[in-house]
C-alpha cells in the first residue's frame, strides 16, 4: 500500500495492554499521504487505542510510530507539539469546551498560540463555519445548545480550522441519523480534499466507510487483520471483513458473551 | 499470630497507598508550578479563576464569619463571666478570628464551594475528552487548567480572609455593643490594642496555603477522575474531603510553627 514511497503513519508492532488485558497486540499498518484511510473494527478492538497512541494521549508498550519517516518515540516536547499543530481531531462525541462559545471552540488554537486575535478569530471562525454548513450566527451559541449533528459539524470545522495535514476522525457519525451521517461524511470528504490532508477515520459504519475511505483496514483482537481499497469492503474475499461489514451473526467473529 | 500478620499487611497496603498518593499529588503539584513560570500564560483564564472563587465566595464567606463573631463574642462573654474576665471578649474575638476561624472557616467554606466546583467541571472535562481535546489541540491541559487555577486560589483566599477577619470583628462588636452592654468605643479600643500585625499575617499566610490545598486537591481529584457520571460524583467528594482533612491538618502544623515557643 506504501506504494515505494514513505508513508505519511507507519505503524509497526504497535503494542498495549492495560493490566491483563491486550488491546493491541503487533499493529502493523501504513497510510499513504493525502489518502483517507478507514480502520474498522468491533467495539474494544483497539480502534481507538491505536489512534489515541498516535496521538501521543496514550504511551504504548511497545511498538514503532512514525509520522512523516519521524520515530515519534525519539520527538522532544517542543517537536511533539509541533507535530500536535499539523494535527486536527475530531472526537466522537465532539468535546467541544463547555465553557467557551462556538467561535472560541472552532478557533481555540489559533487563539491558544497567538496566531491570530480575538477580533479576527470570530471572522475566521465564521468563515470555517461556513465550510461545514452552518451560519455564523451559531458562533455565539453555547456547545449545549446545539444538536448533535451541529455538534458534529462544529467539531469538525474545530479540527480543520488550523489548515493541519493530517486529520483523524473517530466515529463521526456515531449518534447520528443516516441522513445527517451522510452530511457528514460529505463535509468531511470536502474538507479533506480542500485541505490535502491526510485523514485517519475509525468507524464500525459501513456506509460511512465507503463514502469517506480511499484504503481501509481492518483491527481485530489487536492485530490488523486486512487492508484494501475502501470500495471492496463487503466482497474482500475476507470471511473476517465481509462478516462485519454484512453485520452477520454467524462468521468467524464472535462476541464474547459474559455469561 | 496470622491475624497480627494481616493486620500488619493491612496496615502496610494503606500506608503504601497513602504514600503513593500523597507522592502523586506532589508531582501533580510541581508539574502545575513549573508550569506557572513557562509561558504561554493563561491571564484570561487566571482572571476567570480569581473572580469566581473571591468575589463568588464572598457572601458564604461574609455571612460564616458575621454569625461566627457573634457567637464567639456571646460564647466568650458567659464563659468569661464565671472568672470576672469579661473584659477580654473582644481579644478573644479579634485572636480567634484573626489567627484561626478567619482562615480555617474561609477555606472550609471555599473547600466546599470550590473544590466541588473545579472537580466536577474538569472532572467532566476528562471524561468527556476535552482533557484529550487540549492536547491533540496543541495545549497543555496542566498549563490550561491547572496552573492558573492554583495561582488564583493562592492569591484570592487571603483577600477573603481579610474580608473575613473585619466582618468577623464586626459580628463580635455588634453583640457585644448591641446585647452585652460594651460601650463602642472601648470595645474597640480593646480590639486593636492587644492586636499585633503578625496575628493578622499568619492568617493570610494559612488563607494562602489553604487556597492552594483547595484548589490543588479540586484539581487533582477532577483530572483523575474516570468512570462517567459516578467517577465524577466520586472526584467531587473526594475533592471537598480531602481538601477539608489537609486544611484542619496543615492548620496544625502552620500553627505549631508559627506560634510554638
Amino acid at each position: 500500500m506504501s506504494g515505494g514511497t514513505t508513508p505519511k503513519i507507519r505503524l509497526r508492532g504497535l503494542a498495549k495492554a492495560f493490566g491483563p488485558k491486550v488491546v493491541l497486540d503487533g499493529v502493523d499498518l501504513d497510510i499513504r499521504a493525502g489518502h483517507s484511510m478507514v480502520i474498522l473494527g468491533g467495539s474494544g478492538s483497539g480502534k481507538s487505542v491505536t489512534l489515541k497512541c498516535i496521538l501521543g494521549l496514550i504511551q504504548p508498550d511497545a511498538g514503532l510510530i512514525e509520522v512523516d519517516g519521524q520515530d515519534l518515540s525519539k520527538l522532544t516536547r517542543r517537536e511533539r507539539e509541533a507535530l500536535n499543530d499539523r494535527i486536527g481531531m475530531l472526537f466522537q462525541n465532539g468535546a467541544l469546551f463547555d465553557s467557551l462559545p462556538v467561535w472560541e471552540n472552532v478557533c481555540f488554537k489559533l487563539l491558544a498560540q497567538r496566531r491570530i486575535t480575538r477580533r479576527a478569530a470570530r471572522d475566521k471562525a465564521a468563515e470555517v463555519l461556513a465550510q461545514v454548513g452552518l451560519a455564523a450566527s451559531v458562533g455565539d451559541l453555547s456547545p449545549a445548545e446545539l444538536s448533535g449533528g451541529m455538534q458534529k459539524r462544529v467539531g469538525l470545522a474545530r479540527a480543520i480550522a488550523a489548515e493541519p495535514d493530517i486529520i483523524f476522525f473517530d466515529e463521526p457519525t456515531t449518534g447520528l441519523d443516516p441522513i445527517m451521517g451522510a452530511v457528514i461524511d460529505g463535509l468531511i470528504v470536502d474538507c479533506v480534499k480542500r485541505l490535502g490532508a491526510t485523514a485517519v477515520s475509525i468507524t464500525h459504519d459501513m456506509a460511512s466507510a465507503r463514502r469517506i475511505g480511499d484504503d481501509a483496514a481492518m483491527i481485530h483482537k489487536g492485530k490488523i487483520v486486512w487492508t484494501g481499497a475502501a470500495a471492496t469492503l463487503g466482497a474482500t474475499g475476507n470471511a473476517l471483513v465481509d462478516q462485519f461489514a454484512k453485520g452477520e451473526r454467524e462468521g468467524p467473529i464472535q462476541m464474547e458473551l459474559r455469561r | 499470630m496470622d491475624r497480627a500478620l494481616d493486620l500488619t499487611a493491612g496496615l502496610g497496603r494503606a500506608a503504601i497507598l497513602v504514600l503513593r498518593g500523597a507522592g502523586a499529588v506532589a508531582l501533580f503539584a510541581a508539574e502545575a508550578l513549573l508550569h506557572l513560570l513557562r509561558p504561554p500564560f493563561y491571564g484570561r483564564l487566571f482572571l476567570r479563576a480569581f473572580v469566581e472563587i473571591a468575589w463568588f465566595s464572598l457572601p458564604v464567606v461574609a455571612l460564616t464569619a458575621v454569625f461566627t463573631g457573634m457567637v464567639l463574642a456571646l460564647q466568650s462573654y458567659t464563659g468569661f463571666a464565671r472568672f470576672n474576665a469579661e473584659g477580654a471578649v473582644a481579644n478573644v474575638v479579634v485572636l480567634s478570628i484573626t489567627r484561626e476561624l478567619g482562615p480555617v472557616l474561609a477555606g472550609l467554606m471555599v473547600a466546599g464551594r470550590i473544590g466541588a466546583a473545579f472537580a466536577a467541571e474538569i472532572g467532566t472535562m476528562r471524561v468527556t475528552d476535552q482533557i484529550d481535546a487540549l492536547t491533540t489541540l496543541s495545549t497543555n491541559p496542566m498549563k490550561y487548567l491547572v496552573a492558573p487555577r492554583l495561582l488564583a486560589g493562592t492569591l484570592a483566599l487571603p483577600l477573603l480572609v481579610v474580608v473575613a477577619d473585619i466582618l468577623g470583628v464586626m459580628g463580635g462588636w455588634l453583640i457585644g455593643t448591641q446585647q452585652l452592654g460594651f460601650a463602642s468605643g472601648a470595645y474597640l479600643k480593646a480590639t486593636f490594642d492587644f492586636l499585633e500585625t503578625w496575628d493578622v499575617v499568619s492568617g493570610l499566610i494559612k488563607a494562602a496555603v489553604f487556597g492552594f490545598i483547595v484548589t490543588l486537591m479540586g484539581c487533582w481529584c477532577g483530572y483523575n477522575s474516570g468512570g462517567g457520571a459516578q467517577g465524577v460524583g466520586r472526584a467531587t467528594t473526594a475533592a471537598v474531603v480531602s481538601s477539608s482533612i489537609l486544611i484542619l491538618a496543615s492548620d496544625y502544623v502552620l500553627t505549631a510553627m508559627m506560634f510554638s515557643r
